[in-house]
């Protein structure tokens, strides 16, 4: 396997896809659907906030593995963050994924096994998707996120 | 004009004496052998198409119809004649029957726009299958919105065939119009042309064809198919992008209101009157594509010297060969497994997306196609996102088979 492919496709990235985490709905919680239209994903991405931090997320849906590892990596790293802080790290990680392939990358702990996906550029959507859904849900416009 | 590499008349296509035609097919692809499986989607062009295009250019260039210079002349006569070509190639009764399009989503508008505007009213009906491509749901979706009409579904069985009881039953005295796709591209099923059309005359329903997956792979025979509307696109059978054919019975086209209008369309225009051209003419408003169309003349001119039967069984074995390889491949399921198929080989694999099959597949040179393939409705009914779908054309090859059976083993491998 070539050195790019085996850096997508990392372990970690191929055990988020075949055990998601957080897979499953919140009740009574924000939530908004993500759409892919490229390949006709959706996940649907929820959270919960409590004195403006994210207290729970979670997301459902079918996808591809680097879509689906990021919205299991995302909903891990975003609980118990405060809003600020989601969008930040919102902004760290748009940015790892699609900086040139060749820039040095920011180490964004767990989630940085998915700055691979820089050197596949028609991929990157697929790892933003579970991120687009979820600052929607932030802003619980209740509606289906369009990564187009 | 015509540069086949090997031509035997009556014998078995051997895809290595054609493969040096198609310059494309010669690069490397992620340090591998490209293997182009992705021909449903568009075809590699011959490079007697490509010289075509540039004597076009350097040689014939001049805008069509009316020029009373010799460029011009020329450019019409070469735009003509491929209309001619293209009018054999399908065995239509006259020329006049071949309207020049961008292709076939725009073929199908015209009729919907055309046709269907004038003969579709309030509680009419038209009925197209579960296995039509966006561009022939879309069109009479809009038509249905405008006019108040309904869309009727023929349904499809498991293994990707149209019910063709349930067809009949459908049909009203309300039905004003069938759409039904020749060779479903994202099946590969073969549909019964001719019987759809005997069983909609039979209550002078007339019939359009979608025939874009159909032409570059089978002889095609508009007279005795029977149908009223043909549409194809030259990209997809060896030809330039851009240009593309509809074909329609004379009666109907002559009793059909204009498409867009513009110069050429036109007979005579005053401020207060204007009268139309004759077909095709009539359907074709403005600077048409000449180099377009005469590239996709040279197109048939090289897929006729080969010879339809040929190329059919050609990629009728590469179908039967595939079939057997993917098989083998643990955990594939193939979606699309009617009696009757093209060379259109669509699967899923178990926990693995087609998305990432299609990366894997890309980084061992191989070129596939993974997605909903523009039918997302086919796709609920399949009850899957997303197929992976590898389609084969004149040049592909036992090896390139082997080459996408030995990538989906990789993938396996990754996702072990």
């Amino acid at each position: 396997m070539s050195s790019d492919l085996e850096e997508l496709y990392q372990e970690v990235i191929l055990d988020h896809n075949k055990r998601p985490r957080n897979f499953r709905a919140i009740e009574n919680g924000r939530k908004a659907e993500g759409y892919n239209p490229l390949c006709g994903d959706r996940l649907t991405v929820y959270l919960r906030l409590a004195d403006g931090v994210i207290a729970d997320a979670s997301f459902q849906g079918a996808g591809c593995a680097i879509s689906k590892a990021s919205a299991s990596l995302m909903t891990d790293s975003m609980k118990g963050k405060t809003l600020a802080e989601a969008e930040a790290l919102f902004e760290r990680f748009h940015q790892m994924i699609t900086a040139p392939p060749e820039a040095p990358s920011e180490d964004l702990g767990k989630l940085s096994v998915l700055s691979g996906v820089r050197r596949f550029p028609i991929r990157v959507k697929c790892a933003a998707l579970a991120w687009h859904a979820f600052r929607a849900a932030i802003d619980a416009r209740d509606e289906v996120i369009s990564t187009e | 004009m015509v540069n086949v590499s090997a031509v035997h008349a009556a014998s078995a296509l051997d895809p290595a004496t054609i493969r040096p035609d198609f310059p494309i097919l010669r690069q490397r692809v992620h340090g591998k052998p490209l293997v182009y499986l992705d021909n449903a989607a568009t075809t590699q062009k011959p490079q007697s198409v490509l010289d075509r295009l540039v004597q076009y250019y350097a040689e014939e260039n001049a805008n069509v119809h009316r020029g009373v210079h010799t460029l011009s002349e020329r450019a019409t006569e070469a735009y003509e004649r491929a209309r001619e070509t293209r009018r054999r190639f399908l065995n239509a009764a006259a020329s006049r029957e071949i309207v020049f399009v961008r292709g076939t989503t725009e073929g199908i508008n015209l009729v919907a726009q055309t046709y269907g505007r004038a003969n579709v009213g309030r509680g009419d009906e038209i009925v197209i299958s579960t296995m039509e491509h966006h561009s022939n749901i879309v069109p009479w979706q809009i038509l249905c919105e405008e006019k108040d009409a309904r869309l009727r579904i023929i349904p499809i069985t498991d293994s990707g065939e149209m019910r063709l009881d349930e067809f009949e039953r459908l049909l009203s005295d309300r039905t004003r119009l069938v759409s039904v796709v020749h060779v479903s591209n994202a099946l590969g099923t073969i549909n019964p042309v001719e019987e759809i059309v005997r069983i909609a005359h039979a209550r002078s329903i007339p019939v359009l064809v979608d025939g874009a997956q159909a032409v570059a792979h089978m002889k095609v025979d508009v007279q005795s198919l029977g149908c009223d509307f043909y549409a194809f696109s030259g990209h997809k059978m060896l030809g330039p992008m851009g240009i593309g054919g509809l074909y329609g019975k004379t009666s109907l086209l002559e009793t059909m209101p204009p498409y867009q209008a513009g110069g050429d369309m036109i007979s005579s225009v005053t401020f207060e009157r204007t009268l139309y051209n004759v077909v095709p003419h009539k359907f074709e408003a403005g600077t048409p594509n000449v180099a377009g169309a005469v590239g996709l003349a040279a197109a048939i001119d090289y897929l006729t010297a080969i010879g339809a039967d040929r190329i059919e069984a050609h990629e009728r074995e590469l179908l039967a060969y595939g079939t057997e390889m993917l098989s083998r491949v643990p955990g594939l399921r193939l979606t699309g497994t009617a009696a009757e198929k093209a060379g259109i080989l669509s699967f899923v694999l178990d926990g693995v997306h087609p998305h990432d099959i299609g990366t894997i597949l890309d980084r061992e040179g191989v070129a596939i196609r993974t997605g909903h393939h523009c039918c997302q409705p086919l796709m609920q009914r399949l009850g899957v996102p997303a197929t992976a779908r590898a389609s084969f054309a004149l040049y592909n090859t036992r090896d390139e088979v082997d080459a996408l059976a030995r990538a989906l083993l990789k993938v396996r491998e990754v996702f072990a």
